[in-house]
């Protein structure tokens, strides 16, 4: 178990290592996480301001545009984007790379704060589920879980653009619940398989926990 | 977890990640989603789906002192936001919704109880108790009604609804839910538009017990 997070934690570091400073040999054989997620468990793990700063330079950009899309000033956006980014540092400790990529972390994350701050209302949220304190983090997971938002990317891409179009609307949340379900046609497939996953996953976690 | 049967459509769960659900029906699928692991695990792929397109879209250049004003601020504390755990019956995001306490039930008639939570242009959200073998009115819906068990059962012309079970009702279903023998039955009702009741309250009275 012990174990098992060490080696993640090293091959973390390792990832860092490669990723700063662009280190070209690699000698030893490490899982191939994301740098984002390298990133993201190094805020987590070490209170790392450089793998923040880093993470601040790829997304809070995106943030702005995403919010914006939503038809909010320039200004108000970028207390949105700070917000989100000063919740990522602070809840780092909930980010767990074996359920969600660090994207859709801040997905939900832009979601929660646009809501709370600009329509002035508390966001209900699901209670977090609870996990016995020993999960060990599953580099199989954390792979698993890389990939299938690889799957989920490509199969964006290769919609055709009208469809593409409409899913990027939704959850850019420019369509109304309403306007959603009239979309029957939308080719959510591709989704079915991360739901699967997903699942498997929190039945496994929560078989560890009783 | 309950054993449940009837799940929230995915069109709500979409529409709840990418935000856009009138605040009641978000209390009322958020509250499905912290009993139901199958809906938990949609509603995380559609958060992935919704990353994907987070990192499609066009950045946007920001302010000079963003960044360093982000960065002074890490080590400030936050404001606390308190959260409530499931209490009793009632999980997190209802006690949310309570603020930590137990509902106010205001009699509706006929041992019909209900507790407000909240009431605004965009709908209305409230916990409904109503005693074993008793009959909800009948009643339509000029919007859509979304109905989860927190305790007992119920069952209409669509089928027996029991813990963590959510039905959705659209202005075309005419239903008379009738709690089923046992515990009263308790749950958690949103719709984004007045119910019309067709016995029991005139609907003159409707605004009154804002119902």
């Amino acid at each position: 178990m012990l174990t098992a997070s060490l080696e993640i934690n090293r091959a973390d570091r390792f990832q860092m290592v490669w990723f700063r400073k662009g280190i070209e040999k690699v000698t030893k054989p490490s899982p191939i996480v994301s740098p984002q997620t390298s990133l993201m468990l190094a805020v987590r793990d070490s209170r790392d301001r450089e793998a923040f700063a880093a993470l601040f330079d790829h997304f809070a950009p995106r943030l702005k545009g995403f919010i914006m899309r939503a038809g909010i000033g320039s200004g108000q956006a970028e207390e949105v984007v700070q917000e989100v980014m000063l919740t990522v540092w602070r809840k780092a400790a909930q980010f767990d790379p074996a359920r969600a990529q660090v994207s859709a972390w801040l997905y939900q994350i832009a979601r929660n704060r646009q809501i709370d701050l600009i329509r002035k209302e508390r966001r209900a949220l699901p209670e977090e589920l609870e996990y016995a304190p020993a999960t060990e983090p599953d580099a199989g997971q954390i792979l698993a879980v890389e990939q299938e938002s690889g799957h989920l990317k490509q199969a964006l891409a290769r919609l055709k653009p009208d469809q593409r179009a409409v899913i990027e609307k939704a959850y850019l949340g420019e369509l109304s619940h309403q306007e959603i379900s009239a979309q029957t046609g939308l080719p959510l497939g591709t989704i079915k398989s991360r739901i699967r996953l997903g699942l498997e996953r929190l039945r496994h976690e929560l078989k560890d926990m009783r | 977890m309950p054993a449940i049967t009837h799940h929230t459509p995915d069109a709500l769960l979409f529409a709840y990640a990418a935000g856009s659900l009138p605040a009641p029906f978000g209390l009322v699928v958020a509250t499905h989603i912290s009993l139901c692991l199958e809906c938990r695990a949609a509603y995380e792929a559609h958060q992935a789906a919704g990353g994907v397109v987070l990192e499609s879209v066009d950045a946007m250049a920001l302010s000079e002192g963003l960044k360093s004003s982000v960065f002074d601020m890490l080590d400030r504390p936050a404001n606390h936001e308190p959260t409530h755990k499931r209490s009793d019956i009632y999980p997190g995001p209802v006690m949310d919704s309570l603020e930590g306490k137990p509902p106010r039930w205001k009699p509706l008639g006929y041992g019909v109880r209900q507790s407000i939570l909240s009431s605004g242009p965009d709908g209305s959200v409230r916990l409904l108790q109503i005693p074993s073998g008793q009959a909800v009115p009948d009643h339509s819906h000029q919007g859509i009604e979304l109905t989860l068990v927190l305790q007992g059962s119920f069952s209409d012309e669509t089928g027996r609804f029991g813990v963590g079970d959510l039905e959705v009702a659209d202005h075309e279903l005419k239903h008379t839910p009738t709690a089923d023998v046992g515990d009263a039955c308790i749950c958690l009702a949103a719709t984004d538009a007045p119910l019309k009741f067709t016995s029991l309250l005139p609907s003159l009275l409707q605004p009154l017990f804002r119902i």
